[in-house]
């Protein structure tokens, strides 16, 4: 059985969006997953890295801390900030509800997040930050017992 | 991210060229809403041919681009858009509001 980690922290700039996005698909790619489904991964990272970026850390630079775990042929990716945190969970997961409209952000964050992977859990705190782990299952890696 | 962009006519044509997310995005709205003001050009086609990557980021750009093509009587086509890309357009609704098509000389016939 395949057994791996790993974590990275970064800077909460935007440039680093897609380097984050890139290092966790790599890491991924080791289960030989398909293109389809590391993309999936890439995009849900891609958003939440951005959730981090925008809305955690607003417009100050804090750090965004990334951790993933491989088991078999399952990926759990968390991505957390130590920003401002989410006042209402319920209303920043609806479909194109955003607190930035002047950014012309389009509120699809999680409702992509929550479609490309299988388990979507978000734990947030006002004043605290926000920790986002998402799940995603391999379908066309053979899950050894 | 680079885009690059072709008038015919009244249409501004951009070119995708690379991957589209928050930090690209805003650099790109602003050279997109730069020319179609400054050469008060009508409507706009986004040619996705060579976008390798676009996150929901991609979906508040277009979104932003068919207001002011619409609140300016002109019309927004997208073209040569790949599967993964349409997968995340289908989940926002937006090809409810902006028309699809192959290639760009589609677009061009049909305006």
């Amino acid at each position: 059985m395949i057994q791996n980690s790993m974590k990275l922290e970064f800077p909460s700039k935007s440039q680093n969006e897609s380097f984050a996005r890139v290092v966790v698909a790599s890491f991924a790619a080791q289960l030989d997953p398909t293109i389809e489904e590391l993309s999936d991964v890439k995009t849900a990272v891609s958003e939440a890295v951005t959730n981090a970026i925008i809305h955690g850390y607003e417009d100050r630079i804090g750090t965004v801390f990334i951790e993933c775990k491989i088991e078999n042929n399952k990926i759990e990716i968390i991505v957390e900030d130590k920003g401002i945190g989410i006042e209402d969970i319920n209303k920043a997961i609806e479909p194109f509800y955003t607190s930035k409209p002047e950014l012309e952000r389009s509120g699809m964050g999680f409702t992509v997040m929550e479609t490309f992977m299988d388990e979507l859990q978000l734990i947030s705190e006002a004043g605290k930050g926000t920790r986002i782990k998402m799940v995603k299952v391999f379908r066309s890696v053979k899950a050894e017992e | 991210m680079n885009i690059s962009l072709d008038i015919r006519d009244k249409v501004l044509i951009v070119n995708f060229n690379g991957e589209l997310d928050h930090h690209s995005a805003e650099e790109t709205r602003k050279e997109i809403d730069k020319i179609y003001s400054d050469r008060r050009l009508l409507h706009i086609v986004l040619d996705l041919k060579k976008l390798n990557f676009m996150d929901s980021s991609g979906i508040g750009l277009i979104m932003g681009r068919y207001k002011n093509v619409s609140d300016n009587g002109g019309k927004l086509f997208l073209v040569n858009v790949s599967s993964r890309v349409e997968k995340i357009f289908r989940m926002s609704g937006i090809l409810k509001i902006v028309q699809m098509y192959d290639s760009l000389e589609d677009v061009l016939v049909n305006i």
